[in-house]
């Protein structure tokens, strides 16, 4: 990525607010996902967006220092959580893949709805902000 | 339950995605893959054994019931050919060991390896049309990384071509099964195989078929689609190239085989006896022919990858229980013959640093273990007893004769007679003649290299000496996979 301009007062200070913003929209379409629109992969691009910007309106340098780990780290632990789904209805004996749900009130949302294809949503999550920003921070390393 | 036929496929997922997350600490990684080819050797015996004794064993993925959920099949085909993928996962797996620079592992080498064996086991195991399809995707995917991986200039370009025909024919292959979905309406194999037989095969369902097998025929490398594979297996280092080369095309054959046995099996004079027959003996004529006009280790080796494909079709094309079973002894040889070959490439190359036969010569002095295991593995592949090689040529070219197939079967002789000339031309080249290597060369030892390479050689000397039973394994396989009802049955359970 390009070094960025010293003087970008304004693209820095408005990009602090609107990067919460879109976090706080990844997450609701991640968790809204399974039997309405969104879920872990749209969620995971919001996510990987949001990240996105911070780069942008910051140094890469910076991003490292503040983000320390590498996203490609994030697509393995994806891959555990979508395959440990799997496993663990293998574990109740049942065939691998099982899903199941059941409703439990929660003080203040009320009724919720708990699957267990939310954790598989969560490893695909993963796995998309992995994956999307491995990418775009390769490409955008590639002049270096 | 039947949880247990999902391990070839979770095992080395898992693993994959951890060595994702420990790509930079090489021990460990050795270490974690190492180990996991091992388990995944000894427990493909356990369940080739386990399905032998028992038969069939059907999984319902999310248990959903069989037509509608995914399912996924272990019988004896499927099982047979887990178990040579472990053995040659195993054997390039260790010879990467020894052969993969740093640079390259660290470039997550490891979870590439993987991920192609989740591919190609799920596409072995899988009982639904669309699965295949995705799982094929999983397998290519994790080919692409590995076919340009160490990025050189010839690789870039060759595996461009590698990945465009790819997703070309990946494309053609969702057209084929959406339209097979709005003909039949399923697309679990088994309920397929029964409406296909409802339907009576004509027309539509014929299209379908031939549509089905230009696919696999370019995943196969089959004639006329042959034309990516030799250049694009020249590029990556060997233990790479030989796992695609023993493996991957053979992924496509699978598929061939058990659509048109088990689906498409209604109008086999027009399937199997016209098409898929002339299109072996092109193969088998025209990739040996390929061969014979090479100058380069590497490339002879390729194009033989091609003119072998077509005695396993041709095994097909004639379709009787002797010649399916023979085209699977001949996948079993095949498998594991030609992959010892492209390490036996890598080997030589350690030492001469070439691969261009006539920049090489008088490896026999310096290197006799390689020469002659090299020669024991050249002639089983042209087919000279007492090696595998013979075993597995003989029942297909005998059913080719038994079923007045006389132009297949000729052919089929002619090829073998051309892959003993290319075989002996490299070993003429390579180990006779002059020494062209320096002596600074010639102390190289290579005995590490070879150790993962010998059982290799082994396999083919016991599958050559231990043919009966062997053959009767193949036979009974072959039994099965020609008796569609007994796959249906077990999967819709009626």
């Amino acid at each position: 990525m390009r070094k960025s301009p010293a003087n970008n007062m304004m693209l820095q200070t408005a990009m602090r607010y609107i990067t919460i913003i879109v976090f706080a929209f990844s997450f609701y379409l991640f968790f809204a996902g399974h039997n309405s629109p969104g879920g872990g992969f749209i969620g995971g691009l919001m996510t990987a967006s949001a990240f996105l910007i911070l780069y942008l309106a910051f140094d890469k340098k910076i991003m490292k220092k503040v983000i320390p780990f590498d996203f490609t780290v994030l697509i393995g632990i994806g891959l555990l959580f979508g395959v440990g789904t799997g496993i663990a209805s293998m574990l109740f004996d049942y065939p691998f893949l099982t899903q199941f749900f059941d409703y439990f009130p929660i003080p203040f949302f009320g009724d919720v709805e708990l699957t267990t294809a939310l954790s598989f949503d969560l490893g695909v999550y993963l796995v998309v902000v992995g994956a999307a920003m491995s990418i775009i921070l390769v490409i955008a390393g590639d002049d270096e | 339950m039947n949880n247990i036929i999902i391990l070839p496929i979770i095992i080395p997922f898992i693993v994959g995605a951890l060595l994702i997350i420990f790509a930079k600490h090489h021990k460990l990684q050795r270490v974690i893959s190492g180990l996991t080819s091992i388990i995944l050797l000894l427990f493909a015996i356990y369940l080739a054994v386990l399905v032998y004794m028992d038969g069939i064993i059907v999984l319902e993925a999310g248990d959903w019931p069989a037509p509608f959920g995914i399912v996924l099949v272990a019988d004896m085909f499927a099982t047979l050919m887990l178990l040579l993928t472990a053995i040659l996962a195993i054997a390039c797996l260790f010879f990467a060991f020894k052969t993969i620079t740093p640079k390259r592992e660290r470039f997550y080498f490891y979870p590439f390896y993987f991920f192609l064996l989740v591919g190609v086991n799920g596409a072995f195991l899988t009982g639904d049309i669309f699965n295949l399809f995705v799982f094929f995707e999983v397998l290519l995917l994790a080919s692409y990384g590995l076919i340009v991986h160490g990025g050189t200039k010839y690789q870039l370009r060759e595996s461009f071509k590698y990945v465009i025909i790819n997703v070309f024919t990946s494309a053609l292959f969702v057209v084929a099964v959406a339209w097979l979905y709005s003909v039949t309406g399923t697309l679990n194999m088994a309920h397929l195989s029964e409406r296909v037989a409802e339907l009576e095969q004509t027309g539509v369902v014929n299209t379908i078929a031939m549509m089905l097998f230009i696919v696999f025929a370019t995943k196969g490398a089959l004639f006329p689609l042959y034309f990516w594979l030799p250049k694009s297996y020249f590029g990556p280092p060997a233990a790479i190239a030989a796992l695609f080369g023993g493996l991957l095309t053979k992924v496509g054959i699978y598929a061939i085989i058990r659509v048109f046995t088990l689906i498409f099996y209604h109008d086999a004079g027009y399937t199997h006896k016209t098409i898929i027959t002339i299109a072996a003996g092109f193969t088998m004529l025209l990739g040996v022919l390929g061969a014979v006009s090479q100058f380069d280790f590497k490339r002879i080796l390729s194009y033989h990858i091609i003119s072998q494909v077509g005695y396993m079709v041709m095994g097909l094309g004639i379709f009787t229980p002797l010649a399916v079973a023979g085209a699977i002894y001949y996948i079993a040889h095949h498998m594991i013959v030609k992959t010892a070959l492209f390490l036996f490439e890598g080997a030589t190359k350690r030492v001469t640093g070439v691969s261009d036969l006539k920049q090489m010569g008088g490896l026999l002095k310096t290197h006799p273990w390689l020469a002659w295991l090299f020669f024991i593995t050249a002639i089983s592949l042209a087919g000279i007893p007492p090696f595998s090689g013979f075993f597995s040529k003989f029942p297909i070219i005998l059913a080719g004769f038994q079923e007045g197939q006389y132009v297949i079967a000729g052919v089929a002789l002619l090829v073998g007679l051309l892959t003993l000339f290319s075989m002996m031309k490299i070993f003429s080249y390579v180990f006779w003649g002059k020494q062209k290597h320096t002596e600074e060369q010639a102390n190289i030892k290579i005995g590490k290299l070879l150790a993962p390479i010998a059982p290799l050689v082994a396999l083919t000397i016991i599958l050559g000496l231990a043919a009966e039973p062997m053959f009767q394994y193949s036979l009974e396989v072959a039994e099965q996979i020609m008796d569609p009802q007994i796959y249906v049955d077990s999967v819709l359970k009626e």
